[in-house]
């Protein structure tokens, strides 16, 4: 075997079945590809080392047991190493959300989506990168540094959860957890090669996500491949009593053999090719939905004809939102303060000195959105626009199974190339903010590269609590195609 | 023009803490927070950590139900909960989740009777909101306290209906007497489980417009609550009279000085920036479960009040004293239930009387009395038939209030079982006015009042314990008996 990393979750999983490798190589696998590559890559803020082999030992301990009685199922997650967003609380291990104000910090509780992986017995390798809060699409609005596109160390890897995904394609890990609030999972998929998992609101359960924009926030997960999403979102996904924005519903099984493209009816909304599309991303995007088409789908041109609101609704929805979300950072309970006379200087100088510039920007966006005189123009007609959205999406769903479209405009861009222009970093969102303002799940994997060796990605959507059609029709594309296979040349 | 000339209207928003096992978002207990140590009864939610969510404690909803019902309201089949943004320490997320557009309740109503008639305060909404923790300024620095951040509370904001202190006082009585009746809070206001806030406007009596009203903020005594109203509304009256204007702002009171203190003007004020929680889906009351609500609702104090006038023939006012607590009220049944011979009326007077005069000397509640209702009601049984003097009944009540008992062993360990025998009782008038012959003549000469003087002096001979019904009409039969054949000098 050449190096273990190279192997795809459900390789690794059977393997680790079999008893021909154990989660402890695995695991130490991992650590000595990070330790070779974080130097350039830098998809983590905190490495476990030592969290992880205890883990892996006790999956060992279990995997024994298992092939000795396989009267109770085991998760294919069982001893697999994988990452966390830095947005998701571990229990007693730094989480910093990429920012100042969050130095230091250890929750003393875990995300019930964590928990959950970990119960299913994921080895949890450390937490990764991210824009600041979940606020960017590049995670150069990290304050501890930016990630680079492991395809190319001068481009981004996308954002917010770039860490994650940068760690997937790198192969550092075999999945992570990522969070996708206007594209945050499917973006970063995108621009590094891999596939990401957007699942529906309340899905998942937030407890534990530390939140930016609460209506619009869900835990999803980055991989190498749709199948292998599946033991990962089968182990999320549910309802938790914490959560009550949760779904009561019962979490179906994914079975990927039965997935069939045959009669499917799939939608290309016409409002996302629109002028600003690299053309090398349409072509692409659209020779994917000819495979589907080839694969017995029914292909059809649809509308979503609020589609050019999405982007003013979200960054009026998710700043006001986060302008509260984020008001509980002030140096009293958690996290550093900084040295002050009184109470009014303590807040405004620990949260003047420990929140980055795009996040002040979206706390004021926010707060002027919500202010009084303001709001019935801009948070509540906002709100309003929402519910055309939505009804955008609930009508094409009478028509067609699922909706075909692009990630993102272009492919990873340089760093530092949307410098200070945060309303052309906006753009980057476009294709993915729809799904998260209509709740709705998405999945973002690769279908092809540009002249650059870029990846580039395309994007499905199916109607709330529609994972299983998503990640069947995901894998029935990838069963066709090797573009999920290919390595970055790290 | 005088403060007599203008006419005072007053609004009252009235904050009070549920008595719930648990608090309004998580699962922390609610503890008295004026006895837990600090910052034992919290958890990650009700101390805002990052990544935490609120979950609806349904029980609160419940308490809140009752007291929306009980008030009258219409109660809505979804509200929402909303955010109310500001920073402060005691704040821990950096805003409150309270309910703004759409509350639990509407358009209720209580009923209040200031000597002159029921009348209606009405009662604008009702909503569930969570409370915040508590600071504790040291010098230099200030302390946190997390123990009641998140424990529920009721807002029920009443219309501007009240015009006097009087009206205010009977609003504020009524409405703690309801929330204990309907076991939802404590009432103990020193535990500041209750707390008001009063909009207060003048205008000149017979007009209907609305003069400017000021707030006044963190009113935690119905002492503070009348003063504070009053001296406003005189400042108020004041600043008309020499033809100024008020300001509209939120007050604070000074309980010291006696008098209210401008915090923040119009122009400072908050804009809490309220909006939909999003973490937290409507909250729906089916019919059904406001029925079962509203059907489980006890007696309440206006209804038992009406019941105990009507029933028992009591006098509003010994009526409306027996009623303000469900405890008393429920005494006073109970002791009724012990004496079913003897009229309602006496015995509503010895609780009202006697038992009420012990309660406040010793400074207890009714629930921690020691004499039984079924005690009482026994005791005045006794008084009643005569077993007993009235005199004798006092302290034997006195007695059973210090150490508990039955009022029967304390009569027969005393040896105070009255003296009824009219035989005995002759027997001791004829041996007075044998030994008192000056006084008998005093009284055959014209001097009537000498007649009470041997009545003191016969009851002293029985050692108190004489029926003095009987001993009046055996003394006035002699003395009668007397006047028609006059001793021979």
């Amino acid at each position: 075997m050449a190096d273990l990393t190279d192997l795809t979750l459900l390789e690794a999983a059977q393997a680790l079945r079999r008893g021909e490798i154990s989660s402890r190589e695995l695991t130490e696998a991992c650590l000595t590809r990070m330790q070779a590559l974080e130097p350039q890559v830098h998809a983590f803020l905190a490495t476990t080392p030592e969290l992880a082999l205890q883990q892996a030992q006790a999956a060992d301990r279990r995997l024994k047991a298992w092939r000795q009685d396989r009267s109770q199922p085991l998760p294919l997650t069982w001893g697999i190493p994988i990452a966390v967003k830095d947005v998701l609380c571990l229990q007693g291990v730094p989480t910093t959300c990429g920012s100042r104000i969050l130095e230091g910090f250890r929750p003393p509780y875990t995300a019930t989506s964590v928990q959950r992986v970990i119960d299913a017995g994921a080895v949890i390798l450390g937490k990764t990168n991210t824009d600041e809060f979940a606020m960017g699409s590049s995670t150069e609005n990290s304050a501890y540094g930016p990630t680079h596109n492991p395809w190319d160390l001068e481009r981004v890897p996308g954002g917010s959860s770039g860490g994650s995904a940068a760690a997937v394609a790198a192969r550092m890990c075999f999945a992570a957890l990522g969070t996708d609030t206007g594209g945050s999972v499917r973006q970063p998929a995108s621009f590094c090669g891999v596939t990401g998992l957007k699942t529906s609101y309340g899905r998942v359960s937030r407890y534990g996500l530390i939140a930016y924009g609460s209506s619009l926030d869900t835990v999803g997960a980055l991989a190498r491949s749709a199948a292998d999403l599946v033991p990962l979102f089968e182990a999320m996904a549910g309802h938790d009593p914490l959560d009550s924005t949760s779904m009561p519903d019962p979490v179906p099984q994914v079975s990927l053999e039965d997935a069939d493209l045959k009669g499917l009816r799939i939608g290309v909304p016409r409002e996302y090719f629109i002028e600003g599309i690299a053309s090398e991303v349409e072509e692409a995007v659209r020779r994917a939905v000819q495979v589907f088409a080839d694969l017995g789908a029914q292909v059809q041109e649809i509308s979503l004809s609020h589609t050019d609101l999405a982007l003013p609704v979200y960054y009026l929805i998710a700043p006001a939102e986060a302008s509260a979300n984020l008001a509980r950072y002030d140096g009293v309970r958690f996290g550093p303060r900084e040295p002050a006379q009184d109470l009014w200087e303590g807040y405004f100088a620990t949260r003047g000195a420990r929140f980055g510039p795009e996040v002040k920007r979206r706390i004021m966006l926010g707060s002027y959105a919500l202010s009084a005189g303001y709001y019935d123009a801009y948070y509540g007609q906002a709100q309003k626009v929402r519910t055309l959205i939505k009804g955008d999406f609930e009508a094409a769903f009478q028509e067609v199974d699922l909706i075909a479209c692009p990630v993102a405009p272009t492919t990873a861009f340089r760093i530092g190339e949307h410098g200070d222009d945060p309303l052309s970093m906006y753009l980057e969102d476009v294709f993915t903010l729809p799904a998260n303002l209509a709740g709705v799940p998405g999945i973002a994997f690769p279908v092809g590269f540009d002249s650059r060796g870029l990846p580039i990605g395309m994007q499905l959507n199916a109607p709330h609590l529609g994972e299983p059609a998503l990640l069947q029709a995901a894998h029935s594309y990838q069963q066709a195609t090797d573009w999920h296979k290919e390595h970055p040349p790290l | 023009m005088t403060a007599s000339t203008y006419e005072a209207v007053i609004g009252l928003e009235v904050h009070a803490e549920l008595l719930t096992r648990s608090k309004m978002f998580c699962g922390c207990p609610v503890v008295d927070s004026t006895q837990a140590e600090p910052n034992t009864a919290v958890c990650e939610i009700c101390t805002g950590m990052p990544g935490t969510l609120p979950v609806i404690n349904q029980r609160a909803v419940e308490y809140a139900l009752r007291v929306a019902l009980a008030l009258r309201c219409q109660v809505a089949e979804t509200s929402v909960f909303a955010r109310k943004n500001y920073f402060y320490p005691d704040l821990p997320k950096g805003y409150q989740i309270s309910q703004y557009e759409l509350p639990l309740a509407q358009q209720g109503w209580l009923s209040i009777d200031v000597g002159s008639g029921e009348q209606r305060v009405r009662v604008r909404r009702v909503h569930l909101e969570e409370d915040t923790g508590k600071l504790f300024h040291r010098e230099g620095y200030s302390l946190v306290d997390y123990n009641r951040s998140g424990v529920p509370l009721l807002e029920i904001v009443s219309e501007p209906d009240m015009h006097s202190v009087e009206e205010v006082k009977a609003y504020a009585t009524a409405l703690r007497s309801l929330l204990r009746y309907l076991e939802v809070n404590s009432g103990d206001m020193e535990k500041g489980v209750i707390r008001f806030e009063a909009n207060v406007s003048v205008r000149p009596s017979g007009s209907e417009t609305l003069g400017t009203r000021t707030e006044i903020k963190n009113l935690n005594s119905f002492r503070a609550l009348v003063r504070s109203i009053a001296f406003e509304i005189e400042r108020q009256s004041r600043l008309l009279d020499a033809g100024k204007t008020v300001v509209q702002e939120t007050l604070g009171w000074d309980e010291v000085r006696g008098v209210t203190l401008s915090q923040r003007s119009k122009e400072e004020a908050h804009d809490y920036r309220y909006f939909p929680e999003p973490d937290l889906p409507p909250l729906h009351v089916s019919a059904e479960w406001a029925e079962r609500v509203r059907a489980e609702l006890p007696e309440l104090p206006d209804a038992r009040r009406a019941r105990f006038r009507e029933r028992y023939r009591l006098t509003p006012y010994v009526a409306s004293i027996l009623t303000a607590e469900r405890a008393i009220a429920d005494f006073y049944e109970d002791a009724l239930a012990a004496a079913p011979q003897v009229s309602p009326e006496k015995t509503a007077n010895w609780i009202s009387g006697e038992l009420f005069a012990l309660l406040n000397q010793a400074a207890l509640d009714i629930d921690a009395c020691r004499v039984t209702p079924r005690a009482l009601g026994e005791l005045v049984s006794m008084v009643e038939s005569g077993e007993i003097s009235a005199a004798s009944g006092k302290a034997v009540l006195a007695e059973i209030f210090q150490a508990g008992g039955r009022p029967q062993d304390v009569v027969r360990a005393r040896g105070l079982a009255q003296l009824n025998d009219p035989q005995e009782i002759e027997r001791l008038v004829e041996r007075v006015l044998q030994e008192n012959p000056q006084q008998v003549q005093q009284y055959l000469d014209g001097k009537e009042t000498v007649s009470q003087w041997l009545f003191g002096q016969v009851m002293r001979a029985a050692r108190g314990r004489a029926n003095p019904r009987v001993i009046r009409e055996v003394l006035e039969r002699a003395l009668r008996s007397m006047e028609e054949n006059p001793p021979t000098a």
